[in-house]
């Protein structure tokens, strides 16, 4: 969208081609100035946040790893004290900050019904300590701590449906994004904030550090996502679908697996072939949940 | 005068000062204190917003996002949950943010204690709050309007701890006279911080700091305890003006001026502690007790100048750094270490999860002259 000046300001310090960056500034810009962050320790707080400077043009306040959630209950609580109440909260974190060390936080923030928007940037490990493993790590990845070898494939377990453990709080609004469809994110960032209670958008965010592609691919990896179904996107309001993308003839998940060299072990032998099929289950098992048209089906008629 | 238990007495001063969002997470023996919290929001009387949270991690965080948009808040803990809190309770003293919690002392697991000892606020000594502990529900209630006066003041902006026995002093019903709303007025100005979370002036709070300038930032955290002792004398020197009660800002000395053996201990114990004080005397023993009121900032020259013509100070710790011995007692050697007359310092270490401690007890910890364990079970063979 365009904007006078982004509301995070160039200069801050991610990698070139940072899909957290890209997905964290849209959401930003579309959120508009009233609106207060607190924010998880992760990539996006260490590469915006070195004193004395700041690539924040909202007021921001980061304390721990695991209470994102936490701190922006008590923010909206004391702005609410205030009659602030038009100021729109947002905890922000990674996928470590959401899934794993900051679920409870979320948890109780989403069960107490707080006023306050959570965005999880995923991209699907601990990037900033150095590529390890999370709870979101799809299966099959090789990170540090999952590295692959004649005993391993990689990470053993698949990615954890943080989606479903949030909407089973049933908050007022859960979304999945990318910044690959950007107008789709700007938009429900908006309706997120328009609307009140707790709620949740999940925004898959490519690392090309991490995930071992060419930096120019970034867009092109997250779009490729969505459109093999390992990442479709939905939105569910109080706790129901209410929308989905629908990708008509959904490509294989190959297509998304192959430029990124964490699944390169994937490509050079039968039991690489036999982990894609696993894969390919896993992409397809989304898309039935959802409705959606499933790889090398019949696509379904439509009205 | 008022009969108040103890947590009452805490949670009436705490409604007095009048914070605006009251974080809460049960734990034993702190319970009582936010359950009368939030039956006063619930009738009325308190108008803030309680968050039932689901950890004291989220309790700690809850309270420091609120305190960071501007606004008084108050929390309360007791052992394992101040240690399950206690990465925030750090970065809350880093952040500056003058949040105020009330910890009803309690043992660490393990094994589990729900009794009485020192050791979770002991554990907590280096988070850079200022810690206050108290001897009597009056104390105790008086000790929280001093806090949010002490922390939000100007030049030093930090959280403070309160600290309470468990039980002893929580769950015990005193006489006291609580302050009028009205002395609670001009006891406490409204708090106004120069820094908030505010869309109008966006700020960035809880920078990421890199070593040129990581030191610089725990210096003005320790620079900020340096100037606590000035607003420490302040309040309570208002609260006297005020209300008629004088305290020292930093500790109680009792028959210590002439006192050959100093016994030194913090928190409810300092009561026992002048009947055995007196008993000593009786039986001619020139003995003389300081009860810590303050131990962050730590009195370490004005602990000094009253020990130092001691021939012997005994200090009765309630709390074990375990492969070291006695916390308070290594603070008092090192404090004395400059002094000219040198008196032994003898570490006592009793009263640990809830074992009482009687007159007795406090008489024997007196004549104690080597460091020691006081009253270990002679029953119970110790492998």
């Amino acid at each position: 969208m365009a904007v006078a000046e982004h509301l995070i300001a160039p200069g801050h310090r991610a990698c070139s081609g940072c899909g957290l960056l890209v997905g964290a500034r849209l959401a930003a810009d579309a959120g508009g100035r009233d609106v207060v962050v607190a924010n998880a320790t992760g990539c996006l707080e260490v590469t915006t946040s070195a004193y004395p400077y700041s690539a924040w043009r909202l007021p921001w306040i980061h304390s721990v790893f695991g209470n994102a959630a936490a701190v922006a209950s008590g923010v909206r609580a004391g702005l609410r004290a205030q009659g602030k109440n038009a100021t729109r909260v947002v905890a922000q974190a990674g996928d470590g900050g959401t899934a794993d060390i900051g679920l409870q936080a979320l948890s109780g923030m989403l069960e107490r019904g707080d006023d306050v928007l959570f965005i999880a940037y995923d991209n699907e490990g601990y990037m900033n300590t150095g590529v390890q493993r999370s709870g979101l790590t799809p299966l099959d990845a090789a990170t540090t701590t999952t590295p692959t070898g004649v005993m391993s494939m990689g990470n053993s377990r698949p990615k954890k449906d943080v989606v479903s453990i949030v909407l089973a709080h049933r908050p007022a609004f859960v979304a999945t994004a990318t910044p690959a469809f950007h107008k789709d994110l700007e938009r429900k960032m908006q309706r997120a904030l328009a609307l009140e209670g707790p709620r949740y958008l999940h925004v898959l965010v490519p690392c090309p550090l991490g995930w071992r592609f060419e930096s120019k691919l970034t867009i092109a990896v997250a779009r490729a996502a969505v459109q093999s179904n390992v990442f479709p996107l939905a939105e569910w309001h109080d706790g129901e679908l209410a929308k989905v993308k629908r990708i008509a003839v959904p490509t294989s998940v190959d297509e998304y697996l192959r430029p990124q060299g964490r699944f390169a072990h994937l490509f050079t032998d039968d039991r690489g072939e036999q982990e894609r099929a696993r894969l390919q289950a896993w992409a397809n098992d989304n898309a039935r949940r959802l409705g959606l048209p499933v790889y090398g089906e019949a696509a379904a008629v439509t009205g | 005068m008022k009969v108040m238990e103890g947590s009452a007495a805490i949670a009436e001063a705490v409604r007095l000062a009048a914070p605006a969002v009251v974080a809460a997470y049960p734990i034993t023996p702190q319970t009582h204190i936010v359950e009368e919290l939030a039956r006063a929001v619930a009738d009325g009387t308190l108008r803030a917003e309680f968050m039932t949270v689901e950890s004291e991690h989220s309790a700690a965080s809850v309270v420091l996002g609120a305190s960071a948009t501007g606004v008084r808040t108050f929390t309360a803990t007791s052992s394992q949950g101040l240690l399950h809190m206690s990465e925030v309770v750090f970065n809350t003293a880093g952040m500056r943010l003058p949040v105020v919690m009330t910890v009803a002392n309690r043992a660490l697991s393990g094994p589990l204690s729900i009794w009485n000892d020192h050791q979770d606020s002991m554990a907590l000594r280096d988070a850079g709050w200022i810690q206050l502990f108290a001897q009597t529900a009056q104390e105790a209630h008086d000790l929280h309007l001093v806090a949010y006066r002490v922390g939000e003041s100007e030049r030093v902006h930090l959280p403070v701890m309160v600290c309470v026995d468990g039980f002893v002093l929580t769950h015990a019903f005193e006489p006291l006279e609580p302050f009028t709303v009205e002395q609670a007025a001009r006891y406490l100005p409204a708090y106004e911080p120069a820094f908030r979370l505010d869309p109008e002036h966006p700020m960035t709070f809880g920078s990421y700091a890199e070593p040129s300038i990581y030191t610089e930032a725990r210096y003005a955290l320790a620079r900020a305890h340096e100037a606590a002792g000035d607003a420490l004398a302040d309040a309570f020197a208002s609260l006297d003006a005020i209300t008629g009660r004088a305290y020292d800002p930093w500790f109680d000395a009792y028959r210590l001026g002439d006192a050959e053996v100093a016994l030194v201990c913090m928190g409810t114990t300092a009561q026992t502690a002048r009947v055995a004080i007196d008993r000593a005397r009786d039986e001619g023993l020139a003995a003389g007790l300081l009860a810590l009121r303050t131990f962050r900032p730590f009195p370490a020259e004005r602990l000094r100048r009253a020990l130092e013509h001691a021939g012997r100070v005994v200090v009765l710790d309630r709390a074990v750094s375990i492969g070291a011995g006695g916390i308070v007692a290594g603070e008092i050697r090192s404090a004395l270490a400059a002094s000219v007359h040198q008196p032994d310092v003898v570490g006592v270490i009793a009263g640990l999860g809830g074992r009482d401690l009687s007159i007795a007890t406090l008489e024997r910890a007196v004549r104690a002259d080597a460091d020691t364990w006081l009253d270990l079970r002679a029953d119970v063979e110790v492998m």
